[in-house]
């Protein structure tokens, strides 16, 4: 059988999992799809391979697929998300003495509702004395600078005001913590491990603490790429989807933690990696790792369906964050960039649940609830924010009034 | 008019440069650490920097130019889509380009296709390197296969070619492939050569 050959490009992250083991657990040649992966180091050149063909798809951070639909900072080009690569997955690693601040000298994860109040206290205290805290997050539309924004306005924090927040690129976090070039960092797995275990920072609280179910990376793709052989996609999800299920296996952690830290993929430390996707996180050097729920989501729940209001939470915080000016159409452009009809299309028939509806209210859930579904049997587990706000995609400017309130 | 050359590859930096210089350009910086690259870029005001596709410093740049645009100094970046051609000649050749907002495009396109064929031309030189290198390794390599020969067989060196080159016909291999299995071999089975 003549395998039809799919290009995907990433950045080394332990979140790029499931294109890897797609092909390498052989799920993708199972599809008839030869997966070739093509990695890089900065998001800027995984887009722009994207656009020029170099790629067919690519693990992009959430918020860029939308930037560039929306063309914030290049000339528009329309991507589409049929599926969502997974939820959570990054933490915020402040360095030693300001961490010890935040802790009180306490083991574990303080509760991010308390963490953030003394973690505001600090800001503005720096602030006030002329030295802003400095913080560094992966890319201007990623999730983490938004999420770490969320946490930050929501505990008090002006932002704009108090806190300078700098690119990094992933694998070089560690090191400008390191050299003091940040305060702290807010990145995806193994990078905060790396600067925990090389003692120049500690994790003071998880993205998954402050959105329980935050959609992160997605498989992205120019929509007229997409179009022109869905039938294909339609391949390449669904033996994303098997790798998934892999994934969360826990007697294959060991051989996928083994996988993913070749050095053409992350080229990094497999124990590190393991800890990641086992939920198993080290706060410090010198404590053990602690037991994170659902510190990664990559399968369950449905967690790669692209609910169109994601997309819609997303563009609300590029608003917020005065990224981009709101307005009603940009608004619709953004929502159809996720593209829940898609992923139904390519799971049509098989035992696979779908949803009925493509939006959901985000963070409304406080406790597990079934939701009705076109297919299959589907429980939803809590998805609330720290502050216990939820978003509605049908109310923005109520929203966003709230929010400046 | 300004152009900074952005590249954690020196030697690529220096064939770039040296192909502006000889069009007649001479207000070029060079940029190859990693480390205040922001800081840097922000004192010498470039008109156009240029920079290799995947260097790890472009989010950051991207980023620092977004802002700076914010702050009234306007910098964007070229890819613009009504050179589409262009842009993807140096997307392929592995190049990124960024401009001063409002630079005339007529100024850049020159500079553009330079770098890109700078580009070009320093990727054939480096396959053509390693090509070199490896003919070098396979020479080291049927040197010493020959050497085993010539010892086992108590043979000279025109025989033991010989013998190599028939066995490699026959099995329709490489003389080098021929060479590295005797090689390895003779090194299992205790060889002292």
């Amino acid at each position: 059988m003549t395998l039809d050959v799919f290009r995907v490009g990433f950045l080394p992250l332990v979140d790029a999992a499931l294109p890897i083991l797609a092909r390498e657990l052989g799920f993708a040649e199972e599809q008839g799809v030869d997966l070739q992966l093509m990695r890089d180091v900065s998001w800027a050149t995984v887009r722009d391979r994207l656009l020029y063909g170099h790629s067919d798809a690519a693990h992009l951070v959430a918020p860029l697929a939308i930037a560039t639909s929306l063309g914030l900072d290049r000339p528009p080009v329309p991507l589409s998300v049929p599926f969502v690569l997974g939820l959570n997955g990054n933490a915020i690693t402040l360095s030693r003495p300001l961490a010890d601040v935040i802790t009180g000298g306490k083991e574990g994860l303080a509760d991010p509702v308390e963490a953030g109040r003394r973690f505001a206290a600090i800001v503005a205290e720096r602030a006030q004395g002329g030295k802003k805290i400095r913080l560094g997050v992966v890319h201007r539309f990623s999730s983490h600078n938004y999420m770490l924004r969320y946490w930050l306005a929501g505990s008090g924090v002006n932002i704009d005001e108090q806190v300078d927040i700098i690119t990094i690129a992933p694998p070089f976090a560690a090191d400008a913590l390191a050299a003091g070039e940040v305060d702290g960092i807010c990145v995806g797995e193994p990078w905060n491990s790396v600067a925990v275990e090389r003692g120049v920072g500690a994790i003071v609280t998880v993205t998954a603490h402050i959105w329980q179910r935050g959609v992160e990376k997605v498989l992205a793709m120019p929509t007229a790429r997409m179009e022109a052989d869905r039938e294909l996609v339609h391949r390449v999800i669904r033996a994303l989807y098997n790798a998934g299920k892999a994934f969360i296996e826990p007697d294959r952690r060991e051989k996928i933690a083994a996988i993913l830290a070749r050095p053409e993929y992350l080229d990094g430390p497999a124990d590190l990696i393991e800890r990641a996707i086992s939920d198993r996180i080290k706060l410090t050097a010198a404590t053990e790792p602690l037991h994170i729920p659902d510190f990664m989501f990559q399968h369950r729940e449905a967690a790669n369906f692209p609910w169109v209001s994601q997309a819609a939470w997303l563009y609300a915080q590029m608003v917020r964050a005065g990224h981009t000016r709101k307005n009603a159409k940009d608004y619709a452009a953004a929502q159809r960039v996720f593209r829940p009809d898609v992923y139904r299309a390519a799971f049509a028939g098989t035992n696979v649940p779908l949803p009925g509806a493509s939006a959901k209210l985000e963070g409304g859930i406080a406790a597990t609830i079934g939701v009705g579904t076109v297919q299959g049997r589907l429980m939803l587990g809590p998805d609330q924010f720290f502050d216990r706000r939820s978003f509605d995609p049908d109310q923005l400017d109520q929203y966003l009034a709230e929010l400046s309130a | 008019m300004r152009i900074a050359i952005v590249d954690e590859s020196s030697a690529r930096a220096a064939v770039i440069e040296e192909g502006l210089r000889e069009s007649g350009l001479s207000d070029i910086a060079t940029l190859t650490d990693r480390r205040g690259l922001v800081a840097r870029l922000t004192e010498l005001e470039p008109d156009v920097v240029l920079m290799n596709l995947e260097n790890p410093s472009r989010d950051t740049l991207e980023e620092s130019f977004l802002v700076s645009r914010s702050l009234g100094k306007p910098i964007a970046m070229f890819v613009d889509q009504s050179d589409e051609e262009s842009t993807i000649a140096a997307v392929d050749a592995g190049v990124s380009a960024y401009i001063v907002d409002g630079f005339k495009k007529e100024r850049i396109k020159p500079i553009l296709d330079l770098a890109v064929r700078r580009f070009q031309a320093f990727s054939k030189l480096q396959e053509e390197l390693a090509e070199a290198k490896n003919m070098l390794a396979e020479r080291k390599i049927v040197d010493r296969a020959k050497a085993i020969l010539m010892k086992r067989r108590g043979i000279d060196e025109p025989s033991a070619y010989a013998l190599l080159r028939s066995h490699a016909m026959q099995s329709n291999r490489r003389i080098a492939d021929v060479a590295e299995a005797l090689v390895t071999a003779d090194s299992l089975m205790g060889g002292d050569l």
